[in-house]
């Protein structure tokens, strides 16, 4: 097992790796850019007479416009241009399939610019473009838009309720395709039922129900919201942004403003995070309408609190988990109603919430419920394993409690009911080989877990988590070049290291160093159709495409051979970074070099459209200190345990595992979003909405276990959403063991939790 | 004959049914089997020429991209579930 001190990192493979690049650390391929501030960001991009946008957002929660004058504005020196949601098309009442998955154009285009109401606060109403950002303010000023002001609603259960405010006089529940009679704040109901709940119930000798809330978060990427757009005169649309998916964004661009798509370029520049929050558009097409009124290109800058306020956070949820089991820890039954906040449109996120919520376990009898509601927040988005994150929270908190209840070890009572190979998931699918029982069995193993914890208030928790991690499209083309490097064109948005890591699966299938391959994210005009950087995908997929391409590139390479050695192609074996024919033995790079006498150039290609997940598991230790003056958790030390089904480049994984970890640890101690008596956000930067920092915790330690996917040449799994799920659980259970107290409520900030603690003394101190 | 569960809230169109065998070589030719068989599933799981808008189907553990134009073998188990996106 191999140790790396700085990282405190283990790893432990169920398969032999016989890889020269796959496994290693190389040097990322735009470290020297982003170490030296010179790779290009949107904001970094300035065109020549380009002029700068603001959007004007809605100041209350709810309300119908009236009526919007922006004569002022269009009169102000310096504007010019301004648009409101009268210069969209109508929209379509159509569903566009985005590949990663589908959305209402109508309600995309409504919560791009507001059209007869606004839906909460922050919701876009109009926008200027003026040659400075101090006129465009101003300008925006300007603009007076009469609201009539409607009542309003924040809260998933509320909304629910009848005689709740409603959002939309046209949403329906949708069940399967059957709709309610009558409008309503709830947009889908999903069941899933598996065996027979109320028998599994029957035969536990025990059965825990408990209730969770958690809080909206919102994914905190470092660089807010930038997009840059010139609209041409010969009507070609070239668009410069931050995105995860350059070709949805294309798609989406185009659909809104009902223009052909091939006269849209999506130019991704570098990305400062997204994890889920930069898939949908929301400045693209204001920026397009501007650039068009005015022909100039347009630039618009989200300030933090329009990221916070005007983009999609992860919704707020209310869960209700219900298990049974034996008293030899075998679980008999288990049921779960959820209800998920979508904003205010219907996202779908409480489908995948629906299928993680059981996702680990092995389970006979399961029933589960599921609801999406709008209300009167910007409308959810993905948040790295949407939805998985809320209901592991509520699942984990229950197993780890019925485990203590049945004096079982939590790590043992999640083995006896571990999802394994063959398993049949609540919602359908029977899994293949799949690894959360090595993760559970390397978390037993682990010296974290073996460690004594002593002191006053200081407990240890564990938990486990799921994620499909999925396929979808992606697109590569490849170049010999003549000094035996390999250009390697890719539409994957580079987020989290993946430049690297799939130019790594190219360099092992070609036999050359990571650092011979070229890897560069091009534009939508110079690449094939290429899906979001998101599910979890992209080292698997364009991974594959890359293999893929490596294979095409071999085969060029030894028909280029056969011709310099003057034999049949099928007499060239490829080995070991070289080309072989009896005694004759040529390298790639010296191949490479003979290229331009041999015929055509060396261009490969592959196209990838993988299905299936690749299911991806951890387990999380953690230790904690609470202070019980205060209600302040301390993380003191914390273990990621992951199956990466092959690591490809370790340091990115474990930076994967670390930056889902943060973030999740982010959710369960602090981050949410505050609303004050009128339904609007009331801690909309980063001084009030509390993200922890590297002051606020310890080196998070990684073990990595690698049960390698049978389902991918190298074995590769999704690695990046998982870190984020077990994280809630299992620090819910570390205070539990610290301080007696059962936390049911996301964030378990300072204040909550210190009520908590005095209302858990007051009533142990009636109880004596 | 594929095997095809029914989603729980689609049964009281399948008389109560909770999976049925069918035969098709194709998704598009499942759905239309059992369309043929319960009538008044038309319309639920299908759009024309598309699965309706937020639902996907799972074939063998698999969740396909190909949509109806997936294959499905003479003993594959086929699920219609929600669409995943990610983060």
């Amino acid at each position: 097992m191999a140790v790396s001190p700085e990282s405190k990192a283990t790893s432990q493979s169920n398969g032999a790796a016989p890889f020269k690049v796959i496994g290693t650390r190389p040097i990322r391929h735009d470290g020297a850019d982003k170490v030296t501030g010179r790779a290009l960001y949107t904001n970094d991009v300035h065109l020549p007479s380009m002029v700068h946008g603001q959007i004007l957002r809605s100041p209350i929660a709810h309300g119908r416009i009236k009526s919007i004058d922006t004569s002022a504005a269009e009169n102000l020196p310096g504007v010019y241009a301004v648009v409101t949601s009268a210069d969209f098309p109508d929209p379509e009442n159509k569903t566009a399939q985005l590949g990663e998955g589908a959305v209402n154009l109508a309600h995309l285009s409504a919560n791009v610019m507001a059209r007869d109401k606004v839906l909460y606060k922050g919701h876009a109403v109009a926008a200027v473009a003026a040659s400075s950002l101090d006129i465009a303010e101003e300008a925006l000023r300007l603009i007076k838009v009469d609201y009539e002001p409607l009542p309003s609603v924040t809260w998933v259960l509320d909304a629910m309720a009848d005689g709740a405010p409603l959002l939309h006089d046209d949403l329906f529940t949708d069940r399967e395709g059957k709709k309610s009679e009558k409008p309503t704040n709830i947009c889908q109901y999903i069941r899933f039922e598996q065996g027979d709940v109320e028998k599994g119930f029957a035969e536990a000798d025990v059965v825990i129900e408990r209730e969770f809330k958690t809080a909206t978060v919102h994914q905190g990427y470092i660089e807010p919201h930038v997009s840059i757009a010139l609209w041409n005169t010969d009507g070609h649309l070239k668009v410069w942004t931050a995105t995860q998916g350059s070709f949805t964004c294309r798609q989406q661009t185009a659909e809104l403003l009902q223009i052909p798509i091939s006269s849209v370029t999506v130019v991704p520049c570098e990305i400062g995070g997204g994890f889920g929050g930069k898939i949908s558009v929301y400045l693209e097409p204001v920026a397009a309408l501007l650039s068009r009124k005015c022909g100039r290109p347009v630039k618009i800058v989200m300030t933090r609190a329009d990221c916070f306020e005007g983009t999609g956070p992860t919704p707020g949820t209310f869960i209700r988990v219900k298990l049974g089991a034996k008293r030899d820890g075998k679980m008999t039954a288990a049921q779960a109603w959820m209800a998920y906040e979508a904003g205010a449109y219907p996202t779908g996120i409480i489908g995948p919430g629906c299928m993680c919520v059981f996702s680990c376990y092995d389970l006979p009898n399961a029933l589960v419920e599921g609801f999406d509601v709008v209300e009167n927040k910007p409308k959810s988005a993905a948040y790295r394993a949407p939805g998985a994150t809320q209901a592991a929270f509520a699942c984990e908190s229950v197993v780890y409690e019925m485990a203590e209840t049945l004096g079982i070890d939590p790590i043992e009572f999640r083995l006896i009911n571990a999802a394994r190979e063959g398993t049949r998931r609540v919602d359908g699918p029977v899994y293949p080989r799949v690894g959360l029982i090595e993760t559970l069995e390397a978390a037993r193993d682990s010296q974290h877990w073996g460690s004594k914890l002593e002191g006053p208030n200081r407990g240890r928790g564990v938990a486990s988590g799921f994620w499909f991690n999925i396929g979808l499209k992606s697109s590569v083309t490849a170049n010999v070049n003549p000094d035996g490097t390999v250009t390697l064109l890719e539409g994957s948005t580079d987020i989290g290291g993946t430049r690297t890591s799939i130019a790594m699966q190219l360099a092992e299938t070609l036999g050359i160093t990571a650092e011979a391959v070229l890897p560069q994210v091009v534009d939508t005009d110079s690449v094939g159709y290429t899906d979001v950087t998101g599910g979890s995908r992209v080292t698997f997929a364009t991974g594959l495409a890359a293999y893929r391409v490596g294979l095409d590139l071999r085969q060029q390479m030894c028909d280029r051979a056969a011709r310099l050695w003057d034999c049949d192609v099928d007499q060239v074996e490829y080995s070991d970074g070289a080309f072989v024919h009896g005694e004759q033995r040529i390298s790639f790079k010296d191949l490479a070099g003979k290229l331009s006498e041999l015929g055509d150039p060396v261009v490969g290609r592959a196209t990838v459209s993988p299905e299936g997940s690749t299911n991806s598991f951890g387990t999380h230790i953690v230790d904690v200190e609470v202070d019980p003056e205060t209600g302040k958790v301390t993380i003191l030390r914390y273990t990621v345990v992951q199956d990466a089904g092959r690591a490809i480049h370790p340091s990115y994984f474990e930076g994967q595992m670390q930056g889902g970890a943060v973030q999740g640890i982010g959710w369960t101690l602090n981050e949410e979003y505050v609303f004050d008596k009128e339904n609007r956000m009331s801690n909309a930067s980063y001084l009030d909405y509390r993200m922890p920092t590297a002051l606020d915790l310890p080196m998070i330690e990684t073990i990595i276990v690698e049960v390698p996917n049978p389902d991918h040449p190298y074995g590769v799994r999704g690695v990046g959403e998982v870190p984020i799920v077990p994280p809630p659980g299992a620090i819910a259970a570390a205070i539990y063991h610290a301080v007696g107290v059962r936390a049911d409520t996301l964030p378990i900030s300072p204040p909550r939790l210190w009520a908590a603690i005095e209302a858990h003394r007051r009533e142990t101190n009636g109880a004596s | 004959m594929a095997r095809v569960f029914i989603p729980p809230l689609l049964r009281e169109h399948t008389d109560g049914a909770t999976e049925v065998s069918v035969a098709g070589k194709s998704l598009r030719q499942v759905v239309a089997a059992i369309e043929e068989r319960f009538p008044n599933l038309r319309g639920h799981l299908r759009d024309g020429d598309r699965l309706i808008p937020g639902l996907a189907a799972s074939i063998d553990g698999v969740m396909t991209t190909q949509g109806l134009l997936a294959s499905v073998g003479p003993d594959s188990e086929v699920h219609f579930l929600p669409a995943i996106g990610g983060g």
